[in-house]
């Protein structure tokens, strides 16, 4: 017996062994880039991003290695970053996507200021007159200083009776309009986004996140003593953690999403209109808030936390998630385009990213423990995918419509994919073919709207058999009471009855 | 075969048209089911078999627009035990209760007038799961109404239904009602632990019959 079992442990041994390696094996190729479907299910994708090429400080040929960089910014073939550690702002030119060069490193300025050094710069804009904007955390200030790094002005601690007046003034991110208004994140303020006029005056909070509370932790409250409500959480907006200005003049800007309170169809990621209010379209099943699966997974647990997002020219926003690493696409309409990425220490894997912008369709990624910027160049899919959506919003809608074809080909796991062929047959009138496409994901706004056309052409080609249908429905029963009247009649006349009953 | 004769045939497709009497005029109706003996369990049995079919039809012909359905996770079994299964605990929880408050309806009576009571489903879903395909999400409200009036007509069936067999006052009815839903949880609750004092059992003898294996 013993034998047996002992023979059986080491076959059961072995086949552990066989299939343990191929799985292994697989965990590095896969997985890499992957989607959510219509049920919230994890599907494999082909690589959307390649990583083209990954900066260090010596790739760029910098004296001193980069040092926590905490922002970055482009600005047409320009991008500048922000070497907060060594209290910096490097601009660097774009010669191709493997190819960054310096063009001048920002420590110091000149000017009509006291301190004429940046103290941990952690995030920098440049607007079109090619001023530059620095968040100058370490100074408690926001520099503005003009294309040759003359001072200019600088955008003190709001004046407002709201704020505590010990806190310390540290603007963390910030964004500038093509007016030239600031709006700006700072450490402790969670009123909004701070606002500055061009002349610099403080003209208020814009876009407070909405407050999020439970009715259950509302009622323990109502029960909770004074030194327990103390060491409750307290009911108020969260800081943003990121803005983007897009090209529109829209700011995007990313909140941490609370894991105990949020639902999986919240917003990570609110688009403020000028008057602070979020005109996010959000059509997708699921909400823009990256990973939709929270359990622990390789060390790393919780909702995703986006820290930067960047808003392409074709209205796809690319959010970065600080948690797992990852970067999530996300269309106009709030739908999933993809997902990619993760902790590690290969290419293309982030230690601790912090920053994320564009330029094209290429990404850079700021992380700052690995010191580094990663390039990622959209795949052949990739490209495919923008110019399929690129196609469909410039009205090319065969175009866009072939593309898609082409684009599940590749990968037939993906839901935009038939979602835009559908989209594509549509707008060609070919409601038939689009309502087999929205029905294969599930997209029942689109399918609702190309089979109220096709319900509409149907009826226009049958009317002539719908009338006919209706009339008989109307006209058999009417006649058959007639008939039957006539006959009943005919059947109770007295002279019928007369004869009748003489018969009998 | 010899057994269905030309009477019976027809005493039950009166009884099915009963139904329609029934739900149409539930307290007459009701009554008459059982003190009239205008109702069969033949009837009763096709409604209940008539409403699972529907239950499992509107799966895969409601439009996708009203019922979405994650295939890959669907136990047809489990399906069509969330009928089954309410509807017995429903038929026992009353007829025990009500056997101990002089209630007149015996068991296969409650059972009866349960499955009358279930008439209007079939009745308004299956027209309803067809009139699906032919709209758009904007005339939602329509199919959700319908859909609710079914449930809601069933419902108030089943209270009524149960008042007239047992020969209760209104308000014994509904307190009744109240007190049968109990004991259905009661009786879900003394299910499960039965069920995992079973497994419990039967786990300790598998584990016993390892460990003599092992020292053998």
């Amino acid at each position: 017996m013993k034998k047996i079992v002992k023979g059986a442990a080491a076959v059961f041994a072995g086949m552990m062994v066989l299939t343990a390696t191929p799985l292994t094996a697989y965990a590095g190729e896969y997985g890499y880039t992957y989607n959510y479907d219509y049920w919230g299910d994890v599907q494999e994708s082909p690589d959307f991003y390649n990583v083209c090429k990954v900066f260090t400080g010596a790739d760029l040929g910098l004296d001193k290695n980069l040092s926590n960089p905490d922002g970055i910014f482009t600005k047409d073939n320009k991008i500048y970053l922000c070497d907060s550690g060594n209290n910096r702002i490097i601009e660097l030119q774009r010669d191709s996507a493997e190819k960054l060069e310096v063009v001048r490193i920002i420590d110091s300025f000149e000017g009509d200021c006291d301190v004429k050094t940046l103290a941990n710069p952690t995030d920098v804009a440049v607007s079109d007159e090619g001023d530059f904007y620095i968040a100058d955390q370490g100074n408690a200030r926001v520099l503005k200083l003009d294309k040759d790094l003359q001072y200019v002005q600088s955008f003190v601690k709001p004046e407002d009776n709201t704020l505590d007046p010990k806190l310390v003034f540290q603007p963390t991110k910030l964004s500038v309009d093509s007016a030239g208004r600031v709006y700006c994140i700072a450490t402790g303020i969670n009123k909004g986004l701070i606002k500055y006029e061009a002349d610099g005056t403080f003209s208020g909070f814009v876009g407070a996140t909405p407050v999020t509370f439970d009715w259950t932790d509302y009622i323990w409250k109502k029960f909770a003593s004074q030194e327990q409500r103390a060491k409750m959480e307290s009911f108020v907006p969260t800081e943003y953690e990121n803005i983007f200005m897009d090209y529109e003049g829209f700011i995007y800007a990313t909140i941490a999403t609370n894991e105990d309170k949020a639902s999986k169809k919240d917003n990570a990621v609110r688009k403020l209109n000028l008057m602070g209010s979020d005109i996010l379209v959000h059509n997708g099943e699921w909400g823009v808030l990256g990973d939709l699966y929270w359990g622990s997974g390789g060390g790393y647990e919780g909702p995703s936390i986006f820290t930067d997002v960047t808003v392409m020219d074709n209205d796809i926003y690319v959010c970065l998630d600080r948690n797992r690493g990852r970067c999530f696409g996300y269309d106009d309409q709030g739908n999933i385009v993809f997902c990619y990425g993760g902790n590690g220490n290969m290419n293309g894997y982030f230690r601790k990213p912090t920053a994320i912008d564009h330029i094209g369709h290429d990404l850079y990624v700021v992380d700052a423990l690995d010191n580094s910027i990663t390039v990622f160049v959209p795949t052949e899919f990739g490209q495919l995918v923008y110019n399929a959506i690129e196609e469909f919003d410039q009205g090319k809608y065969t175009e866009s419509g072939e593309s898609w074809e082409n684009v599940m080909k590749q990968n037939g796991n993906y839901d935009l994919a038939y979602i835009g062929i559908g989209r594509s047959l549509l707008r060609q009138k070919r409601y038939k073919e689009a309502m087999k496409y929205f029905e294969l994901k599930y997209d029942d706004d689109n399918y609702s709207k190309a089979y109220k056309q096709y319900r509409k052409e149907w009826v226009e080609d049958h009317i002539v058999w719908i009338v006919l249908v209706i009339v008989l429905l109307f006209i058999v029963p009417l006649g058959i009471g007639k008939t039957r009247r006539i006959k009943h009649e005919i059947d109770t006349a007295d002279i019928f009855m007369n004869t009748q009953d003489g018969e009998k | 075969m010899a057994a269905i004769t030309k009477e019976k045939y027809d005493h039950y497709i009166d009884s099915l048209k009963f139904a329609l009497y029934c739900i149409s005029h539930p307290l007459d109706g009701f009554w008459d089911l059982t003190h009239e003996k205008r109702g069969t369990y033949a009837a009763a049995n096709t409604i209940l078999i008539a409403t699972v079919l529907i239950r499992i039809l509107k799966l895969r012909y409601t439009s996708f627009i009203f019922v979405t359905v994650y295939w890959e996770d669907l136990n047809i079994f489990l399906y069509i035990a969330s009928i089954l299964f309410p509807l017995s605990l429903w038929v026992v929880g009353n007829w025990g209760l009500t056997t101990l408050f002089d209630g007149k309806g015996r068991l296969g009576q409650v059972y009866m007038a349960t499955c009358y009571a279930l008439t209007p489903y079939p009745l308004l879903q299956f027209p309803l799961m067809i009139f699906s395909n032919f709209v758009t999400v904007d005339e939602k409200e329509f199919y959700a109404m319908v859909s609710a009036i079914s449930l809601v007509w069933a419902a108030l069936l089943v209270i009524a239904a149960m008042g007239q067999i047992h020969e209760y006052t209104a308000g014994k009815n509904l307190l009744f009602t109240i007190a049968t839903l109990f004991s259905m949880l009661v009786m879900i609750f003394i299910l499960m632990i039965f069920f995992s004092m079973i497994s419990q059992g039967v786990s300790y003898f598998i584990s016993l019959g390892k460990e003599l294996l092992f020292r053998l």
